[in-house]
């Protein structure tokens, strides 16, 4: 049964918009019928620190946590945070990983050192790897704002959830006034080869 | 719908019309949902959790439904309330809902609430996701209510914060209100309290069949080989470890429900327990004479996951768990640790207490963010309120440096006062600095007596911190803008060299909650810059540097103007200007 649950990790830093687009992903695997579990990190963890969350779906879900080498995709909104958590990608999984540096204020204090070869890292790292730009597509669209769905867009490529559900659940998780923009930014990135 | 999200449901569901508690990751959003019902359930953030569990008891003996909210922790504060009303039992239904933090994401412990329901004697209900999170709480209502008893609904972390999808139903409409008077039931004096105590007992006689009996509680044969007793989000994974094993699932777990444990136990070849955190089903299930295996295999600090309990599984059929080499791209990564946001107004205070040789006890908030480096100015932490009470002490002990009391604002209304209260009348002498950022941001930005809102939005009276320090005695009262890098130094360096207590509210509300710049933003000149890196001992996000020159994160920058006044190149300016 366990085979049929679908995993999926998002990360980044607080702020970034990891939530929402989980949240998109959540309700749209629930639009398409299953049975969806989804966890997130509040409180302390959000000061600037790294953010993770996991969604899980199939025909019946019970942990809401991913199991380590387990996950279908894996989406990371800053770079190094794709290689924090790669160890819950499965071993054939995808990586989506969102060209951008923040770099961590123990580097800044010069107590840690933010890798200088981290392209050529995720590469080695990740056998199926998307590198993508997603705050330059968001901004060219309009709003940097939308890089998270932009990523989402190209994390959908991994999944098996039809256009229309994903559709739907953009339309419901964002408000009206942004919905043209986060169709079009999703759409960026499921497009992208 | 998250597992808070539920629980509120269920409140709504089951007829609750008032509610209580105080802030506290991971509870925190169960009070914030059940507002969203108002007006047909009242609700408020209460000062502490004592008075939460208090007004939740006076609104449940006039015979109104009602729950109270809190953190593990803050179970500490109500436990009071807590142990003297199961003697004096409830008339509408009162739930205690208590979420616990295995793994310690946002707190200072990691105590198992599970303790408690022994401790003072009342039934426990434990969900494992979101749709037992609003079951549950309407059992608990329901035995509440009929058995006259307070009961704890215990969630964790990983439920609260869990999403899953719940059926919503109707809700329940809620009786009258209305105390019926009755001493010898509502009055523990001893001559009415013995009598209390002999009747506790036999009611937890009359739960254990009910917990028996309860659909909270269900046996899942399968294999019969292992059999597995466990509760809350570890049955989650135990279903996926062990998919062929057969569970005995406790929802109700206190008391225990020995008639279903004998079944369970009697009926398969090999028992193990599988709880998170502290080994009480174990034990029990070991006192009712079985070979219980647990904590032998399964981890007790910490929380449990998949990859922990495949570990157990490995160690249990004694195989070697395969040891996974983590990937050698993902070594020496820089951490990235919460930090104080950018513009966060605590951060000149630890600044400028940096500035002197003082000891620094402090409290729960943002704020212990400033015991981090390179800020590194915080000194202790214990529980709420002990920012004031532990620097009277130190002081009073003899510490030869002066000592600085720090606290938030929420925090202080939660449970400084008395320790002011203390240092005024046992004429102490140390400094204490409240951190006002007018909410309680750490959890959420929730509104507290000094913001001058209630939780549901309403205005009401904003309580002045100031006027309580000089009601605690205090006659050094100071009010300081923190963004005033100068006029920040100044107050702390005057109030430590004072041979007398002192109160310095540093106020300037959280741009994280207001949702704007504090200024505007701000730009390091490279020709300017002289590389001295003193505006990185501020510890902002939003200042970058990489080994040549700082440069400042236009998208993180909040404007708060901090670098550039450390900043003696004068290197650092507002956009636009040389």
């Amino acid at each position: 049964m366990s085979e049929k649950i679908r995993s999926v990790v998002l990360a980044g830093v607080g702020g970034q918009g990891i939530l929402l687009a989980s949240e998109v992903l959540a309700r749209a695997a629930m639009i398409a019928g299953y049975d969806v579990k989804t966890n997130e990190v509040h409180g302390m963890a959000q000061r600037g620190g790294s953010v993770i969350a996991q969604v899980r779906y199939g025909p019946e879900v019970y942990s809401p946590l991913v199991a380590r080498k387990s996950a279908l995709v894996l989406g990371a909104l800053e770079q190094i945070e794709a290689l924090r958590f790669a160890d819950l990608l499965a071993p054939d999984g995808l990586a989506v990983v969102n060209a951008q540096a923040i770099v961590p204020v123990t580097v800044s204090m010069g107590a840690a050192k933010y890798p200088q070869d981290i392209e050529s890292r995720l590469w080695k790292a990740f056998p199926k790897l998307i590198y993508l730009k997603a705050a330059e597509m968001a901004k060219d669209l309009g709003n940097i704002q939308a890089a998270n769905i932009v990523l989402l867009g190209a994390v959908s490529q991994g999944l098996d959830l039809p256009d229309e559900a994903w559709q739907e659940a953009i339309a419901a998780s964002v408000k009206e006034k942004f919905r043209e923009l986060n169709l079009k930014a999703f759409e960026a990135g499921r497009s992208l080869v | 719908m998250s597992g808070n999200a539920a629980i509120a449901r269920g409140a709504y569901e089951a007829g609750v019309t008032v509610g209580t508690g105080y802030p506290g990751t991971p509870s925190t959003e169960i009070l914030e949902n059940l507002a969203r019902y108002a007006p047909e359930v009242y609700c408020e953030w209460s000062p502490n959790e004592k008075v939460a569990f208090e007004v939740a008891a006076g609104a449940s003996l006039g015979g109104a439904r009602s729950i109270v909210t809190m953190k593990h922790v803050g179970l500490n504060v109500a436990a009071d309330p807590l142990m003297t009303l199961s003697y004096i039992t409830v008339e509408g239904g009162l739930v205690a809902c208590v979420a616990d933090d295995p793994g310690m994401h946002s707190s200072q412990n990691e105590q198992d609430t599970r303790n408690y329901a022994r401790f003072a004697r009342v039934p426990l209900f434990e969900p494992s996701d979101s749709q037992e999170a609003k079951d549950f709480m309407k059992l608990a209502m329901e035995i509440s209510e009929k058995y006259k008893t307070p009961v704890i609904l215990r969630s964790t972390t990983r439920v609260s914060h869990s999403r899953s999808l719940v059926a919503q139903e109707e809700r329940r409409a809620p009786g009258t209100v209305g105390l019926v008077k009755n001493p010898s039931r509502f009055v523990p004096i001893p001559v009415w309290g013995r009598p209390m105590r002999q009747r506790l007992e036999e009611r937890l006689v009359l739960l254990k069949k009910e917990a028996e009996a309860s659909p909270a509680n269900r046996i899942e044969w399968r294999d019969r080989k292992l059999g597995i007793i466990t509760s809350s989000i570890a049955y989650q994974y135990v279903r996926e470890v062990w998919p062929e094993a057969s569970v005995l699932k406790l929802g109700f777990s206190y008391p225990f429900p020995d008639a279903l444990i004998n079944q369970f136990a009697s009926g398969i070849e090999r028992l193990l327990v599988v709880e998170e955190l502290d080994d009480i089903l174990e034990q029990h299930v070991k006192s009712l004479g079985y070979a219980a295996a647990g904590r032998k295999f399964v981890p007790g600090i910490g929380e449990l996951s998949i990859d922990r309990l495949r570990a157990s599984r490995a160690k249990l059929e004694g195989c070697e768990m395969p040891q996974d080499e983590p990937s050698p791209f993902s070594q020496d990564l820089p951490p990235r640790p919460p930090v104080l946001c950018p513009g966060c107004p605590h951060r000149g205070v630890f600044y400028a207490l940096g500035k002197h040789d003082v000891v620094v006890t402090g409290d729960i908030g943002c704020y212990s963010l400033g015991a981090f480096k390179p800020l590194d100015r915080m000194d202790s932490i214990l529980c709420m309120g002990a920012g004031i009470s532990m620097a009277h002490g130190l002081e009073k002990a003899g510490e030869p440096r002066k000592v600085v009391g720090i606290v938030g604002d929420s925090t202080f209304f939660h449970s400084g006062i008395t320790g002011l209260l203390d240092i005024g009348y046992n004429r102490g002498r140390s400094t204490i600095i409240v951190l006002d950022n007018r909410t309680t941001a750490m959890t959420g930005h929730q509104d507290h007596p000094g913001t001058g809102r209630t939780l549901s939005g309403e205005p009401t009276k904003a309580l002045s911190i100031e006027e309580f320090g000089r009601a605690c005695g205090i006659d050094r009262v100071l009010t300081q803008d923190p963004y005033d890098l100068d006029a920040t130094l100044e107050a702390i360096s005057g109030e430590l060299e004072a041979d007398a207590p002192s109160l310095i509210v540093f106020r300037a509300p959280c741009p994280l909650k207001e949702r704007k710049r504090v200024g505007m933003r701000r730009v390091v000149n490279p020709e300017l810059c002289k590389g001295c890196k003193l505006c990185l001992k501020l510890a902002c996000p939003a200042i970058e540097y990489q080994g040549e020159l700082p440069v400042i994160n236009p998208i993180f920058c909040a404007g708060c103007g901090l670098c550039e006044q450390v900043c003696p190149a004068g290197a650092i300016s507002t956009e636009g200007k040389p």
